[in-house]
């Protein structure tokens, strides 16, 4: 473990910036956001980001490719190209194990070259929460909040900043944050979880129980009748789905740019009604359906194929940002049902 | 960075289309240097796409033992399939592939007696896999097709049942259109009756494909007859972007049509939440 005094973390932002681009949490009108760093912006110590930090890896819209026409014939333009390493500093621990999640859809057979680009050249700096609010729920996910697992982990005391590299990558970036950094132990580090622990103990979701969910639970949990209750007020506005670290539904559309066709991708919404809408019908007409999928997908059928890992991390954006105040732990516990009394 | 990705589709030419039907259309499409796009499975499906009007998913209707092209037998009824009625010869596309779960060919249907059902333009996907049961024709037993459409004008693939398939040794066909018609002396009447009608003995694989109330109706009437579902497939069909199981349209329970699919025995169907 390394530490740096907390007034040097402007250094270590500028020494990590010399190499790559660094991005971390800036507060703005709108929140806290993402923001690439120069020697103006200040570091957010805000719990989370508004949107969470899956678009460094899967943007809200990216070109895929690119087409001429001419005639009758066609040519494909590959518009990949290779991206620049760079460096997110303040993800928390519910939004790095968010990666893991979209790790398991995009680099599953056959990889997404355009995640796995990016992927592979992002460096995740954690930081690990001070401050869990009550809208977290990450614990019910078997996420330790005090112990993040990105490339490197960082600690922030009143005084100090503590530093540990979990893979190459982000030993890599230690050795190079070397003259800045000293060897240390980790006592303070271990008492700062333990007052954080205390914290995440008196939080109010912190005994929401996922036991009735997870795979094989289809049947048992499709036909349930409060699904009818709890998507009555939904909007289908899709805002959950956009905060939410793990949604990854995407749409691909064509841009006809006057000269050119760009393919591109952007994110989409199972809560959308267009969303499975064919030529020949629609397979979820109602707003009941399209909100059970969301989240049946989350609780049952993404653990089904992913031995059991939930796809959601607990957060809370969902909580905080749905404009009817719906949300996935309103689900947990009613369909979960005496799992939750 | 991997070079191969599945989202860029390579170039293809449309080297004829057919009219088959007043709806439907089957293109015949190869390489820009007059090879098959790539290798395929029956059952098997490719996306087909023209820049700035979109990219939609279609069976490959032909067989994989035709190595010379692909066909895809198209209805014309939305975005994609209205552009490609207007195209003509020589008209370059774009197209990927394959993708989806084929029909197990090799494996559980070798042996066996063999029992089509299709409807309308569900022949489509069929037809790949009738025309690798007769390229292959002493693999499997007796072959049965039961197939029907709205009208006589109506039937795909009609100078190929007549002509070829008809003709074969131990294939019986069985057309029938919904409603009497003038110039028409074969059976009248809906494929789910007809099919009941014909009281197949069950010592068969069923594989069936057409609108969902025709494939509801008609494996019923399969069950009735005591078919068991392990011994019925079909086929799905839900809206795809990706064709790998990535974009989530096509998800139902734990399933992706596009990868798990298209090609689905029943008894797994009922495993499945019914959004499909």
């Amino acid at each position: 473990m390394r530490k740096c005094k907390a007034e040097k973390l402007n250094d270590i932002f500028a020494l990590i910036a010399q190499d790559m681009t660094l991005y971390l949490p800036v507060d703005t009108e709108g929140g806290a956001a993402f923001t690439k760093w120069n020697e103006n912006v200040k570091y957010s110590e805000s719990l989370n980001t508004v949107r969470s930090p899956k678009d460094f890896f899967f943007p809200q819209t990216e070109n895929l490719m690119a087409f001429k026409t001419e005639g009758k014939n066609i040519e494909i333009i590959d518009t990949r190209s290779e991206t620049e390493d760079f460096a997110v500093f303040g993800v928390r621990a519910c939004d790095t194990k968010s990666f893991d999640v979209l790790d398991r859809v995009f680099l599953s057979d056959p990889v997404d070259s355009y995640y796995a680009n990016r992927r592979e050249h992002g460096v995740i700096i954690s930081v690990a929460c001070t401050r869990p609010s009550e809208t977290c729920f990450c614990t019910a996910f078997d996420i330790d909040a005090t112990s993040p697992q990105g490339d490197i982990s960082v600690w922030k005391t009143e005084t100090d900043v503590y530093f540990e590299a979990n893979t190459e990558k982000g030993a890599a970036l230690m050795e190079k944050l070397s003259a800045l950094t000293e060897d240390c132990d980790n006592t303070a580090v271990e008492s700062a979880k333990e007052s954080t622990k205390a914290i995440l103990s008196r939080l109010p979701l912190k005994d929401l129980k996922l036991s009735a969910f997870g795979g094989g639970k289809t049947m048992e949990l499709f036909e349930n009748e409060a699904w009818d209750e709890l998507s009555q007020s939904c909007l289908g506005c899709g805002t959950c789905t956009f905060v939410c670290p793990t949604c990854q539904c995407y749409d691909i559309k064509d841009f006809n740019t006057g000269n050119s066709v760009v393919r591109f991708r952007c994110w989409d919404s199972c809560m959308y009604s267009d969303f499975t809408k064919m030529a020949h019908g629609n397979n979820r007409l109602t707003q009941k359906e399209r909100f059970r999928q969301r989240f049946m997908h989350k609780l049952v059928y993404y653990p089904e194929n992913n031995d059991g890992l939930f796809s959601c991390v607990g957060c809370g954006r969902c909580l905080a940002k749905c404009p009817i105040s719906m949300n996935i732990v309103k689900v947990i516990k009613k369909i979960g049902g005496k799992t939750n009394e | 960075m991997n070079n191969f990705e599945t989202l860029i589709p390579t170039l293809g030419v449309i080297t004829d289309v057919r009219i088959d039907t007043p709806d439907i259309k089957t293109f015949r499409v190869v390489t820009p240097d007059g090879k098959k796009a790539f290798d395929h499975r029956p059952g098997q499906c490719a996306m087909l796409s023209i820049p700035g009007v979109g990219e939609a998913m279609f069976s490959i209707t032909s067989s994989p033992t035709n190595e010379e092209y692909m066909e895809f037998s198209i209805k014309k009824c939305g975005c994609v399939t209205d552009w490609l009625h207007q195209a003509e010869v020589g008209q370059q596309i774009t197209i990927r592939g394959p993708y989806g779960r084929p029909f197990p060919v090799d494996d559980v249907f070798a042996g066996h007696n063999m029992l089509f059902i299709a409807g309308g333009v569900g022949l489509a996907p069929l037809r790949s896999v009738i025309n690798y049961c007769r390229h292959y024709r002493d693999r499997y037993g007796d072959i049965d097709i039961v197939y029907g459409s709205r009208s006589k004008d109506d039937l795909l693939d009609y100078q190929e049942i007549i002509e070829e398939w008809s003709k074969d040794a131990g294939v019986n066909v069985h057309l029938t259109i919904d409603n009497a018609q003038e110039g028409w002396d074969g059976h009248v009447g809906f494929v789910p009756h007809y099919v009941k009608e014909l009281n197949f003995d069950t010592n068969k694989i069923a594989v069936l494909c057409g609108p969902p109330i025709m494939i509801k109706f008609t494996l019923d009437g399969l069950v009735e007859l005591g078919f068991d579902k392990k011994n019925v497939y079909t086929t799905l069909e839900l809206r795809m972007k990706c064709g790998v199981g990535k974009c989530g349209r096509c998800n139902v329970g734990a399933k992706y049509v596009c990868k798990d699919g298209p090609v689905f025995r029943c008894d797994e169907i009922d495993e499945l939440p019914s959004e499909y």
